[in-house]
């Protein structure tokens, strides 16, 4: 019963937090909402018994992610009156391809049913003794070690293309030339002078 | 078969995927003169999907589902960096990211 309850909960702030997220004028308050549907999201996952996924969610999107559109949206210098024009023209259009999607998705949910084959496929069945994190971690280093060094990479290579594409050269800022300072000898930077005993320079 | 919850089943969760999902679509057409809010569509779309993948995954008793959202959600973290260098280096040169403006390579 109360297990019900907080699913509506969490389901009904996500999906409204998703609308206002699209909707709202301002885009710091949409990256707001975007971190409230990711908590909400979480929470929905914690019910369904993937705490690992629930955290990760929170770590990588909440803490990193969010925060990454939050700070840009906030250095760039977007004024709130200029976003919602442009929302009449495009409202045909997209309300078409919204609706039938979402029939189609009526559709589909109204008619699927399991294959009787898919419970055969089951790769890797949770142990009923592990918490889902130790049975995550027994899969991802053993089976799928190639695809997490894989993801590593993927974050490297958007790492190293974030950093590439910012990065920007400023005439103006002197920088350190380690071959400068030493190919610098004695005889061009110290000169030997005569000072007379007693008169100071 | 391991229900979701005990009362809760599988098409609760793809019906918030769902609507999530639709709200992500919605969200990248309706939203044509801002880019960041079209990046944040996109992560919508995503979340979207984990939900569903984390759905199944529970309801299949399969943990496989919950290692390829771990992949998604990496993929995701790398598409929304990557996006929003391009978004500030397009802040620099031009001065504006409305979707609008965005024609240069237009035939």
């Amino acid at each position: 019963m109360i297990e019900t309850l907080v699913f509506y909960m969490f389901a009904a702030i996500c999906v409204g937090s998703g609308v206002m997220v699209i909707s709202s004028r301002n885009p710091v308050h949409s990256v707001l909402f975007l971190i409230l549907a990711f908590f909400n999201a979480s929470g929905l996952f914690v019910l369904a018994g993937a705490e690992y996924i629930a955290m990760l969610l929170i770590i990588v999107y909440v803490g990193a992610v969010a925060v990454l559109f939050l700070f840009v949206v906030m250095m760039l210098d977007i004024t709130v009156v200029e976003i919602k024009q442009g929302f009449q023209s495009y409202l045909p259009i997209g309300g078409a391809v919204g609706l039938v999607f979402l029939g189609e998705i009526i559709a589909v949910g109204t008619s699927w049913t399991m294959a009787p084959t898919a419970l055969g496929n089951v790769q890797a069945p949770a142990n009923a003794g592990t918490s889902n994190a130790v049975a995550l971690g027994h899969i991802i280093y053993t089976d799928y070690v190639y695809l997490f060094q894989a993801a590593g990479l993927v974050l490297l290579v958007a790492m190293i293309g974030a950093i590439v594409l910012t990065h920007r050269k400023r005439p103006e800022a002197k920088k350190q030339v380690i071959a400068d300072q030493l190919a610098r000898s004695a005889k061009e930077s110290v000169e030997m002078k005569k000072v007379e005993t007693g008169r100071g320079i | 078969m391991a229900d979701i919850g005990h009362t809760i089943g599988l098409a609760h969760y793809l019906t918030v995927a769902a609507l999530l999902f639709a709200t992500g679509m919605f969200g990248i057409f309706l939203n044509r003169k801002n880019v960041i809010v079209i990046l944040m569509s996109i992560e919508l779309l995503l979340l979207a999907v984990n939900i569903n993948l984390v759905a199944f995954s529970v309801q299949l008793d399969d943990l496989v589902g919950q290692v390829f959202t771990l992949f998604i959600l990496t993929v995701a973290a790398a598409e929304a960096a990557i996006g929003l260098a391009i978004l500030v280096v397009f802040f620099r040169a031009r001065g504006s990211i409305a979707v609008k403006n965005i024609s240069s390579l237009k035939g």
